[in-house]
């Protein structure tokens, strides 16, 4: 599952990510502006924050889906920006989407499949897979989809899609797993196995960030929070202590009408 | 110099006529995201409006009159054949650009049988109206009037273009459905009824360049083919749905090939344009004039 | 009822596909030699060289999404590849004069261009006729790609490259031979064109490698790297984000539908004996995709048989109804593109489940009756 290169040591005295600066610009509007953040090896870190605080964007950016207009982003000591998508996932970063995306033709087993194959030459790539490796099948039961496993990754509904995205990102081993958004649209228990998987997940050495607006999903699996408010960091800390911090009530009560943020609102004040 | 400013004119002429069959793909690509591979038998379809109005319907003693009025009439007849296109076809394979590609290609083969079995398979002259004969010599470059005329054919178009976006409120539903259709539809345009319309303005316009082409020399069931490709390039080059991009990409390929045609000759100066485009897309690959879209498109 | 059910296998294993594989070598090997006259025999040859391409088409539209509407200038680089060398091997036998192929004669060019003279070795053209159209698919393929152009955009600019292709040959009148082409060719590394014995070891080479290249796109399809080729055709911005780099993913599909097509082009030409611009441009590379849209795009084996009825029903029709052919043509890229996508595969893949959803039902049915009485 998890590459045991897991282990692997970040950069001498570094942490995992460290982002100085960022700023992502839209035509002129500024969705990410100047944002610093550290995420320390093997913690599990939430990212919440109103609807449209750049949140998304800042994991665009991680990724190299956007480019940013100013900053560094340091993983493992290397920067990443710059560099192109597939490199970044290369270098160990692994992303899901905040709306799932999986190749709807082809089955379950084969999304993970394919998923799982990046690493290999393209010798190897042109060979026929016979049956499912190890990480293939360890990753399918991880998230409980190993016995849809020929299923067509089309008929699936959107909570499977959601697991399956997190199966595909899993079984690649990154040192650093962003997850946008992993739980909205599931149910409670379901909820529940996001959290515990993630808590495994962290526990064998990878790295996790998870964006989400659920504060009793934090609550229970958060090791740092950090609240993100348009486009900077608003503050970062304990689960508790952001929930005691004044600023960040402001910043969910004063935006009433945003129905998530209000509903995050009550709960951080709760 | 003299060299300079006759090939500058020859650019110009060839990108007048490109401008006037790429306005309508500029239109109907970038608004509802259709190829339309027909495009260039519409272009026929005016030519051949041309035609009919000279020989049978006036005869040869009124080409000025026959001529006059064709314009407006190809107008009509590229823009009906739009229409018909749009409602039997098109509109099925919403959502589908590559099949609509291939299914109106489908669509201009038969169109090309058409006119074959109508008009026959040799090409046909139609006699250009007597003032527009001859031409003027300015700075040693001689500019046949035809030549001029199509470039203001052109002008003229564009303004018509200009106005109806800008000014009247047809033109203003059109422009929201372009950059943004779902937020057009929400504030309650209604889409259908602005793709018609632009298909109907795209494939007259396509009408009326055919009208232009009469004047450039004998007409073919097969014409439509030799301008439809580069047509669309200047609509890639232009930038999808921009108006601007396609005017700078029309004059910058004219310009291309006229000049390098000078220099080696017209078969590799064509290959040259290509490659050239090839290159202009690695720096600009969504064209000149982009428009920005977000998330994973 | 049981065994009639066995005969519409509804999996494709690896069993009924070798038995299905075996039937059509067959057939092609043995059946068709058997049957066909010589003339009908040249037929089928060309008609393979085409499913060569259709194969390629597959490779790369049905199941790269690149819907490539320019294979004309693959199968012009290989037919040209052949063509000249073929034209070298001819002149290097004329007892005198300048030894030269004999339109360049004619059009007075006096001495070999530097362009041919690399083609007199047999090794090096055999090479050129695949890895030619392979290397300018993988440097356009990449340049185009890389910049994330695709769709539409994609297809038009591989239809311009065709159109500009044929622009050139038909310009470099000395070089290419024109309009005409290169034509009159008499010999084929040591096969007699005239001599319909060897015809017809011609037609078993071009059989031979048909089923090779099939073979060779039916495992990249069910390979890995296959998978890879859908992802990036349904969600090609995923794709990125599992590690992989999509250009390359794309261009090696589109090189390998290339030197296929450059390799249908080698073959083209002693098969028919000509090589000339109107084989290669916009309408007949357009054409090419047909084929594969009416056998299935998805499906290899159903691309390579559309290229075989088409060409079959062209040689057939277009001589007896010539304008009704044209008609016929566009009416049947409008028919099959709008309204059965899949085409004969999708057809045939629709009878195969009625008949076993009737054999099934037959089965069940047969207590109902009783049932009824008991009712009634
Ligand atoms: N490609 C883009 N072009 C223009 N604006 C953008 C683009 N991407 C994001 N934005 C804007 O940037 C801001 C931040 O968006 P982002 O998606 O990062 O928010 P978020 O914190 O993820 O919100 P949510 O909770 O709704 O997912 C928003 O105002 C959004 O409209
Ligand atoms: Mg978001």
């Amino acid at each position: 599952m998890s590459a045991p290169t897991a282990g692997a040591s970040p950069a001498a005295g570094g942490a995992l990510l460290e982002i100085r600066g960022l700023k992502v610009v839209f035509d002129g509007f500024h969705a990410v502006d100047g944002v610093d953040l550290t995420v320390e090896q093997n913690e599990v870190r939430f990212l919440i924050g109103p609807n449209g605080a750049g949140k998304t964007t800042l994991v665009d950016a991680i990724t190299g889906l956007v480019k940013p207009a100013a900053g560094s982003i340091r993983f493992e000591g290397g920067e990443l920006v710059k560099r192109r998508e597939h490199q970044i996932v290369r270098a160990g970063v692994g992303r899901t989407f905040q709306t799932p995306t999986v190749f709807e033709q082809l089955t379950v087993l084969e999304n993970v499949d394919v998923a799982a194959s990046f690493r290999l030459g393209l010798p190897q790539l042109l060979r026929r897979p016979r049956g499912a490796t190890p990480a293939v099948t360890a990753a399918l039961e991880a998230v409980g989809l190993d016995a849809l496993g020929d299923a067509q990754a089309g008929t699936l509904s959107h909570g499977q899609r959601q697991w399956l995205e997190v199966a595909m990102v899993l079984c690649q081993g990154p040192r650093l797993l962003l997850l946008d958004e992993p739980v909205a649209g599931m149910t409670g228990e379901e909820r529940l196995r996001t959290g515990e998987l993630i808590t495994r997940i962290a526990g064998e050495g990878t790295t996790v960030l998870v964006i989400e607006h659920d504060m009793d999903f934090v609550r229970r699996f958060a090791t740092r929070v950090t609240v993100m408010h348009e486009g900077r960091i608003l503050t970062e800390g304990t689960v508790s202590e952001v929930q005691q911090d004044e600023t960040v009530r402001e910043v969910y009560l004063g935006r009433p009408r945003d129905a998530r943020g209000a509903g995050a609102a009550a709960e951080v004040a709760s | 110099m003299e060299v300079f400013l006759s090939q500058l004119f020859i650019g110009l002429s060839v990108a007048s006529m490109l401008l006037l069959v790429a306005l309508g793909l500029t239109f109907t690509f970038g608004q509802m995201n259709v190829i339309n591979m027909a495009h260039g038998e519409f272009v026929m379809a005016g030519a051949y409006t041309t035609y009919v109005l000279q020989t049978s319907v006036f005869g040869t003693g009124a080409v000025t009159l026959a001529f006059g009025l064709s314009l407006p009439l190809a107008f009509l007849v590229g823009g009906v054949l739009g229409l018909i296109l749009e409602f039997t076809l098109i509109r099925r394979l919403h959502g589908r650009p590559l099949d609509t590609l291939l299914v109106t290609w489908g669509v201009s083969l038969m169109l090309q049988q058409l006119a074959r079995d109508i008009f026959g398979a040799p090409n046909v002259q139609v006699k250009a109206p007597s003032f527009l004969e001859g031409g003027i010599t300015v700075a040693g470059v001689s500019m046949p009037y035809t030549r001029l005329f199509i470039i203001g054919l052109v002008v003229v178009a564009l303004l018509a273009i200009w106005f109806y976006l800008s000014k009247l409120p047809a033109g203003r539903r059109m422009r929201a459905v372009v950059q943004n259709r779902d937020l057009a539809a929400a504030s309650g345009v209604r889409t259908p009824h602005v793709d018609r319309l632009t298909f109907f303005i795209g494939s007259g316009l396509a009408g009326v360049a055919g009208v232009a082409v009469t004047l450039l020399g004998s007409i073919g069931p097969t014409l439509g083919t030799n301008y439809i490709i580069d047509a669309f390039l200047v609509v890639i080059v232009g930038g999808l749905g921009q108006l601007r991009g396609a005017i700078v990409a029309a004059i910058a390929l004219g310009l291309a090939n006229a000049y390098l045609e000078y220099w080696t000759d017209a078969s590799l100066a064509k290959a040259a344009v290509f490659a050239l485009i090839v290159v202009f897309l690695q720096f600009r690959p969504q064209g000149l004039v982009v428009t920005r879209r977000r998330g994973l498109a | 009822m049981a065994t009639m059910a066995k005969l519409f296998p509804a999996g494709s294993g690896r069993g009924a596909f070798l038995v299905r594989f075996t039937l059509a070598a067959a057939a092609l090997l043995l059946v068709a030699p058997a049957l066909l006259n010589d003339f009908r025999l040249n037929l089928l040859a060309r008609y393979l060289c085409l499913a060569i391409i259709a194969v390629g088409i597959g490779l790369a539209w049905g199941q790269g999404g690149m819907l490539v509407l320019g294979q004309g200038l693959f199968f012009g680089l290989g037919g040209y590849a052949m063509g000249m060398h073929m034209k070298l091997e001819e002149a290097a036998a004329l007892p005198s004069g300048p030894q030269l192929p004999d339109f360049m004669t004619w059009s007075g060019v006096e001495s070999l261009p530097w362009l041919w003279v690399p083609f007199r070795s047999a090794a090096f053209a055999i090479a050129a006729c695949v890895l030619v159209p392979m290397i300018v698919a993988a440097v356009l393929g990449t340049l185009i790609f890389r910049q994330r152009v695709r769709g539409a955009y994609f297809a038009i600019l591989s239809q311009a490259m065709a159109a500009a292709f044929v622009i050139v040959l038909i310009g470099q009148q000395g070089l290419t031979g024109g309009t005409n082409g290169l034509t009159n060719f008499r010999s084929f590394f040591g096969l007699q064109l005239s001599n319909p014995d060897d015809k017809r070891l011609l037609y078993l080479f071009v059989a031979v490698v048909f089923l090779a290249v099939f073979l060779i796109a039916r495992q990249l399809v069910r390979s890995r790297y296959g998978k890879v080729l859908v992802a990036c055709r349904d969600a090609e911005d995923r794709v990125r984000f599992l590690g992989y780099d999509p250009t390359r993913v794309k261009v090696l599909a589109y090189a390998g539908a290339a030197g296929m097509a450059g390799l249908a082009g080698a073959l083209y030409v002693p098969v028919v004996g000509i090589m000339s611009p109107a084989l290669l441009g916009i309408v007949p590379s357009i054409e090419m995709v047909i084929w594969v849209a009416l056998g299935g795009r998805t499906v290899l084996a159903w691309a390579a048989a559309g290229a075989i009825i088409v060409g079959w029903a062209r040689t057939d029709l277009s001589e007896r109804f010539p304008s009704g052919w044209l008609y016929a043509q566009g009416a049947l890229f409008i028919i099959v593109i709008a309204f059965a996508p899949k085409g004969l595969a999708g057809v045939s893949e629709e009878l195969q489940r009625r008949v076993r959803s009737l054999l099934s039902r037959r089965r069940s049915e047969t207590p109902a009756p009783e049932r009824v009485k008991v009712a009634a």
